[in-house]
Order: structure tokens, then C-alpha cells, then sequence
């Protein structure tokens, strides 16, 4: 059975996912240990990677944020034919989509990469691209994504959910609907509860 | 008090059936301890040394009698009968079972109480002063406020799992209590030439493993936009706070690394966003929330009254109690209590169900019915007529909760510490104990005057030593437990971090330590001066020759 989720359903996923081929990931010594590296917003990702990266001749295709922006140009066919989605992971910067790319309804698919449960990044991106962006397509969270943080993605405008594989994405969707009425304004709901309903 | 409307009372219930269903998947194994984590604790609950803590969310400090009696009962139903009261104003329960969770905050529900975001990287609990809405030198009463943002924050979206904890405090006086200046925000209200309630805010305060004062970034905020400027400023922490070191992840850091002045560009080119977006705050909004705030239905009372002022003359008991435990008011006739949960030789910030059911009775009786928890650990009574104070103080002293030791060397600020809490490095609650059987003596006390000692069992420093007169931190060296000593801390509008006297000392070195810190400053002191103040003009120096003295002649005995 399908683990994707969209508009309060499960749904089947027609995207096919491009991925960067791997490479070692860089581990450097501080004070004798062993640290890992990923600071916001470092660019670990290597122009080499970018040009080996291969793209499916046909169908829809979930490109890296990085190799859409690099080799834009031999993209624009697939583009105006509606074939091409983004994918983001939360460190990387947005705004560097943005200073290349005006419409970005030019995409029907938009998606954020969580690595890890804890890294709500992801929530600040979904408001950004639809409030600021302008953004109108599907939205979709995929990775560390279990329906606890199903409420919180719906509210900062995501509409797509890929449930981690070993979960069921059919028990994850009551949790869209954890709470009824909220405080604040946000993506979904724009108005506060003050702004709502009359409170005495 | 702010009382819930049918949509308060829906979304707390709806967080308890969450709440058991997050539990259930965690108990049945389908949640893995990973996972189970952080919802856990964003409902506040810690798996200890010995056992769970449940940290219950006692909104900015203000409790009903009845919400007191049944913490009283739950305390009595699921823990050991007591409980203990946090310097962000909430109260702990020390023994809860992680299974009865769930039936816990059902109880709390049914109270107007929960647990929501007591713990966890999340928007915390609000805190303000204790005296909010009643002390005299009060500009803007900041309960209102706190309740609106209290109501933002909660499941707040986008701030949902943010970097590292977050903590907003409010004052509205001249005199800072509400510590603003050690907050990841801190807000201060005031009434600007306009005449109109302003906001001024510093952010990237905090204490923990690196001290530092916030800074102040923005001089002049009109209150309707307190919640979107809030909102750019936690946007801008959750884009670009560190995420890959727990020990660099709180706001403070990012600020320090940016500086203010690249912040504040930051959070000002967000805000040109979000300015006048919905949360922007309407004037009908703040008037119904302010409205559960209104002023109490005081009596008129004359300023004096006589049979108090008997009583005060004839027992002196009655009278260093009134010294101490007493606050000014700003109705005429009403005094503020505090009701010490700073018993010598008891762990600081501790109630029984027993004293939990007595202060209830008291507020019901004697002050509206409601009462305040204080950053100090200790429970207010806010609006105590003064011809009613002998009766509280009788039965306040007849349960233990009279000590006449507030803002004094024995009212000591203390975490939980290695009896209970796992990040601990060392107890705290023996040693404040310990000092506080050192100071026994009342009128030596008395004579030591206002001093603020606060002790850390571990770097986190929730119970905020870097901001006591004196300080202690517990450390681990080696696998034994040890603590450095610092003085010079102080919190309000002069806050000031304090410096580290040097090498750190063994537990029962601890009461002498402070005994001789103590010796320096009365040795020293002019007419007047506080400790604090005898440390400023001083410096660590004396203090440190004494102490570091009187060490070396005891191992040239040995």
C-alpha cells in the first residue's frame, strides 16, 4: 500500500525521486573527536555530484534543489510540460531557488526532505513558500516523517505527506486533525481564534 | 484569573486524548524511546533517576485555590504527596508513573490546568512577576499580555520543535522582577510619551553553560505587534540556530555569533512581512483577556489599622515575619504574603498535599481565592486585608510555611539536583539543607540582611547561580561531586553575572564556605551596604583571600 498522503487521503505517488549520487561524507577531527559537519546552511553538496546526477528521460521527475538550479537551461522543455518537481532538504536556502526561478507554480510539486523527527526548519520553509513565495502547487514533507508532526505540517501549508515506509500512513491520518480549533493564525487557518469567533 | 472559554477547555481536552494515544503507541512499542522523546517531554515529562517528573504548566505564575487543592490531590493520588515548585513558576511531581500520564493531565483538564510545552524546544512557559497587577510601582499590569501570548505559543506550528528551548518573560515595572534581562525574549511594558503601553525587548538572554545578559533589540514596540515580532524573531532562530551542538542551539548563541546589530537587520527584514499580518493583536482581544484581570473587589480600607499594629508591637515573632513575608500593596489597606517554602533543613521550593490544601484555604479565604507561584519558589497570597494577616501568619506558622526567611540568606533558589534530576552533576537540595542549618539563627539572619544564594547541580542552571549574590554550581570531577563558588550575581535592572571565587570544594566544606563569605562582608560592610553591594565595591579579592585562607590553615592542621 501506498504511504503518501495527500489532501486528507492516502494517494498514490506518480514522482519518481532523483537523488544525488553518494559520496563520502566528510568527517573532520576537532579536539581529537571525530565531528560531523552540517552546519546551517553549509553547502555539502560537490559540482561534481551535480552534473553526475541521473535524471529519468521520461515521466515526472523530483529533482534536487541544487541540479535543477545548475542545468536549468535543458530542463525548460520538461518544465513547461509540468514534469518537473523540486525537492529541498532544511538546511538548504530557499532563496536560492527564488533568485532563479519567478513562478514557482511552474512546479506542481514541491518537496522538503526532513532527515530527522526534531528539525522543525521544515515548518518555517512550508510558511515561507506559501506566504511569501506565492507558492499555490502540492506541498510534501518526506523523510523522518511520522504523523506527530502531521498537525503542525498541515498548519504551515504542506498538503503532501510521504510516511516513513515503516509506518502506516492509513493510522498517521487522524493525527492531521489532533486539534480542532487553534490560537493562531498560521498558513492554513490565517485568522486567530479572536479573529474567528466572537469570545466574551 | 484568565478562566477557559469552551475553546480553551476543547484544546486541552483534545491534547489529553493525544497525549494518550502518544503513550499507548510508546507503551505497545510502536513509538520507540527515540521517538517517544520529544512528544514526551513537550508535555513535560522527564524520565528521571529514580522515576518519571511530570512538570505541570502553571501559566505566568497564577494559580485558583481550587487548581491548588487538586495538585494537592493528584500529589496525594499518584506521587508521594507532595510537590515542588520550579523557578519558572510550575510545579514538579517527583514520583508520577509514565502509564498514569494520561489520567494525570485528565485531572489537570477538568481544572483549567495541562502540561503543554513545560519542556522540549519549544516556546515555554510565560513568566512575570509575582506581584503583577497589585505592586505599587507597577506601570502596565503584563498578565494580559502574558495570556495572549501564552495562547499564540501554544501550538504555535511553525515554532513547534524549534533548536533548543525558548523562554519569554514579561514585566511591566520600573523594578524588574521578572528577571527579562535572562531570557531567549524578554519584554518589558511601559508607557511611552504617547501615553500608549510600548514594549521594549531584549533577546538572547540566558543562563546555562554560557551565561549572558540579553541585549536589547528593539527600544519601542507598539503592543499590537507583540506577537508578529515575536514571530520573526523565533523565524529567524529556527532558519539559523545551530541544530548540530544542543550545547550551542539556544538563541543567545546565534545573536552572539551574528551580533545585535545583523540580528535585528534580520528580524526587521522578516518583520517587514509579518507586520499587520491576523496575529497582529486587536484592542477588543486584549480588552477580553484583560477583563479576567480586572481589579479585585477590594474594600476601602484606611491605611492603618490598629489591632494590626498591636499585634506587630506585642509579638516579635509576628513582627519579623510581617519584616520579611510582607509586601507593599497598591490598595490601601492590603498587604502581599509570602508564604516561605524555605523551611530550614527542607528542600527548597517543596509542598506537602497537606501544606498544598492549607495555602488553598488561606487564599479562599483570605484573598480572593487566588494565589502566585514565585521564579523564588515560594507561594504569594496577593491581596491579604491587613487586620486578616495575624490569622494567616497563625496558620501559616502552625503548617511550616511561616519561616521569616523571604529575601534573606536562607530563601535560597535550588533545583531538584542529583537526588532526582538525571543531567545533574552533582545534589544541590543537602547543601542548601546544610547552609540553611549553618544561618539557623534567626536573628543573625535577620542581621546578614537581604541576600540572594542560588544553587545549579549543574551547569543548565535552572537554579539560576549565576544571577544569586552568591553562587553554586555543582561539578563533576572525576565522579565525585564538588562545587565552585561565585558572588557578584544579581538580578533586576542592575542585573550583573556573577565571578567564580576559585577552585571548588568538597560538600561539607560548603555551610563554612559561605560562613566565611558571610564573616568578609560583616567584617566589611558600611551602614546600609547589602552583601551584594559590599562584593561590587569590593570585587572577588577579600573574599577570596578569606575563604582560600582559612582552607589552607585547616590542611595545615591535618
Amino acid at each position: 500500500m501506498s504511504n503518501l498522503i495527500y489532501q486528507n487521503a492516502i494517494a498514490t505517488d506518480d514522482w519518481t525521486l532523483v537523488e544525488l549520487p553518494k559520496i563520502e561524507k566528510v568527517v573532520r577531527m576537532q579536539a581529537g573527536k571525530v565531528v560531523q559537519f552540517h552546519l546551517t546552511g553549509e553547502s555539502t553538496i560537490s559540482a561534481t555530484q551535480i552534473t553526475d546526477t541521473v535524471i529519468p528521460p521520461n515521466g515526472l521527475v523530483l529533482l534536487p534543489m541544487s541540479v535543477y538550479i545548475a542545468r536549468k537551461a535543458s530542463l525548460e522543455n520538461r518544465v513547461a510540460k509540468q514534469e518537473v518537481g523540486i525537492w529541498l532538504a532544511t538546511h538548504e536556502r530557499l532563496e536560492t531557488l527564488i533568485e532563479v526561478e519567478a513562478d514557482l507554480n511552474r512546479f506542481p510539486l514541491i518537496t522538503v526532505f526532513v532527515e530527522r523527527f526534531s528539525d522543525g526548519r521544515i515548518f518555517s520553509l512550508g510558511n515561507l513558500l506559501r506566504t511569501r513565495y506565492g507558492y499555490n502547487n502540492t506541498l510534501r514533507a518526506f523523510g523522518d516523517v511520522l504523523r506527530d508532526q502531521l498537525y503542525f505540517l498541515k498548519r504551515s501549508g504542506f498538503d503532501s505527506y510521504l510516511i516513513r515506509a515503516d509506518r502506516n500512513a492509513q493510522e498517521a491520518l487522524s493525527s492531521l486533525n489532533d486539534f480542532t480549533r487553534p490560537y493562531q493564525g498560521a498558513v492554513d487557518e490565517k485568522l486567530p481564534v479572536w479573529r474567528r469567533v466572537s469570545r466574551k | 484569573m484568565y478562566k477557559y472559554d469552551e475553546i480553551d477547555q476543547q484544546l486541552v481536552d483534545e491534547r489529553v486524548a493525544q497525549y494518550r494515544d502518544q503513550t499507548r503507541r510508546f507503551l505497545t512499542g510502536e513509538l520507540s524511546e527515540e521517538e517517544f522523546r520529544p512528544l514526551r517531554l513537550q508535555n513535560g515529562l522527564y524520565i528521571q533517576r529514580h522515576a518519571p517528573m511530570l512538570r505541570i504548566a502553571v501559566p505566568y505564575g497564577m494559580l485558583s485555590s481550587k487548581q491548588l487543592h487538586k495538585l494537592a490531590d493528584i500529589a496525594e493520588r499518584y506521587d508521594r504527596s507532595y510537590g515542588h515548585f520550579s523557578t519558572r513558576q510550575n510545579m514538579q511531581l517527583n514520583w508520577p508513573k509514565l502509564e498514569q500520564i494520561p489520567d494525570i493531565l485528565a485531572e489537570l483538564a477538568t481544572v483549567e490546568m495541562h502540561a503543554i510545552q513545560t519542556s522540549g524546544n519549544c516556546i515555554r512557559n510565560i513568566t512575570t512577576d509575582q506581584f503583577a497587577g497589585i505592586a505599587p510601582d507597577e506601570v502596565v499590569d503584563p498578565r494580559a499580555m502574558a495570556e495572549v501570548i501564552r495562547q499564540w505559543s501554544t501550538f504555535h506550528p511553525e515554532f513547534a520543535l524549534l533548536p533548543r528551548k525558548f523562554k519569554i518573560a514579561v514585566s511591566g515595572t520600573k523594578q524588574d522582577r521578572a528577571v527579562v534581562q535572562m531570557h531567549d525574549i524578554g519584554m518589558e511594558f511601559y508607557l511611552d510619551g504617547a501615553n500608549k503601553v510600548a514594549i521594549k525587548v531584549w533577546v538572547g538572554g540566558g543562563l546555562g553553560r554560557t551565561p549572558i545578559l540579553g541585549s536589547v533589540i528593539n527600544e519601542h514596540l507598539e503592543w499590537q505587534h507583540a506577537l508578529t515580532y515575536c514571530e520573526a524573531i523565533v523565524r529567524v532562530y529556527n532558519l539559523h540556530g545551530r541544530r548540530d551542538n544542543s550545547y550551542k542551539a539556544r538563541i543567545k548563541i546565534l545573536v552572539k555569533a551574528l551580533g545585535i546589530d545583523e540580528f535585528r537587520k534580520q528580524v526587521d527584514a522578516e518583520w517587514s512581512h509579518l507586520k499587520d499580518t491576523p496575529n497582529t493583536i486587536t484592542e477588543e482581544e486584549l480588552a477580553r483577556v484583560a477583563q479576567h484581570f480586572a481589579v479585585m473587589p477590594y474594600d476601602n480600607l484606611p491605611v492603618n489599622n490598629a489591632s494590626f499594629e498591636a499585634e506587630v508591637a506585642n509579638n516579635a515573632a509576628f513582627a519579623a515575619w510581617v519584616k520579611r513575608c510582607v509586601h507593599a500593596h497598591k490598595q490601601s489597606g492590603y498587604r502581599a504574603v509570602t508564604l516561605s517554602l524555605k523551611p530550614h533543613g527542607k528542600a527548597p521550593g517543596d509542598a506537602s498535599s497537606e501544606q498544598m490544601h492549607v495555602v488553598a484555604d488561606l487564599a479562599a479565604q483570605y484573598s480572593f481565592g487566588e494565589l502566585r507561584v514565585s521564579h523564588e519558589q515560594n507561594l504569594i497570597l496577593a491581596d491579604v486585608q491587613l487586620g486578616n494577616l495575624f490569622a494567616v501568619w497563625q496558620q501559616a506558622r502552625a503548617h511550616g510555611l511561616a519561616t521569616p526567611n523571604i529575601g534573606l540568606l536562607t530563601d535560597i533558589i535550588c533545583c531538584p539536583g542529583g537526588d532526582f534530576c538525571s543531567l545533574a552533576n552533582a545534589k544541590s537540595i543537602p547543601i542548601a539543607e546544610a547552609i540553611q542549618m549553618q544561618f539557623d539563627n534567626l536573628d543573625y539572619l535577620h542581621d546578614i540582611g537581604e541576600l540572594e544564594l542560588n544553587i545549579s547541580g549543574c551547569m543548565n542552571a535552572c537554579g539560576h547561580h549565576h544571577v544569586g549574590h552568591i553562587g553554586i554550581l555543582g561539578v563533576d570531577k572525576d565522579g565525585s561531586e564538588w562545587y565552585q563558588v561565585s558572588i557578584g550575581g544579581k538580578q533586576g535592572n542592575d542585573a550583573s553575572l556573577s565571578s567564580v571565587i576559585g577552585p571548588s570544594f568538597a560538600a561539607e566544606e560548603m555551610p563554612g564556605v559561605v560562613q566565611r563569605l558571610i564573616d568578609v562582608y560583616i567584617d566589611q560592610r558600611t551602614p546600609e551596604e547589602l552583601f551584594i553591594d559590599t562584593v561590587r565595591r569590593l570585587g572577588v579579592a577579600p573574599f577570596k583571600a578569606h575563604v582560600y585562607a582559612a582552607k589552607e590553615t585547616e590542611a595545615s592542621h591535618v
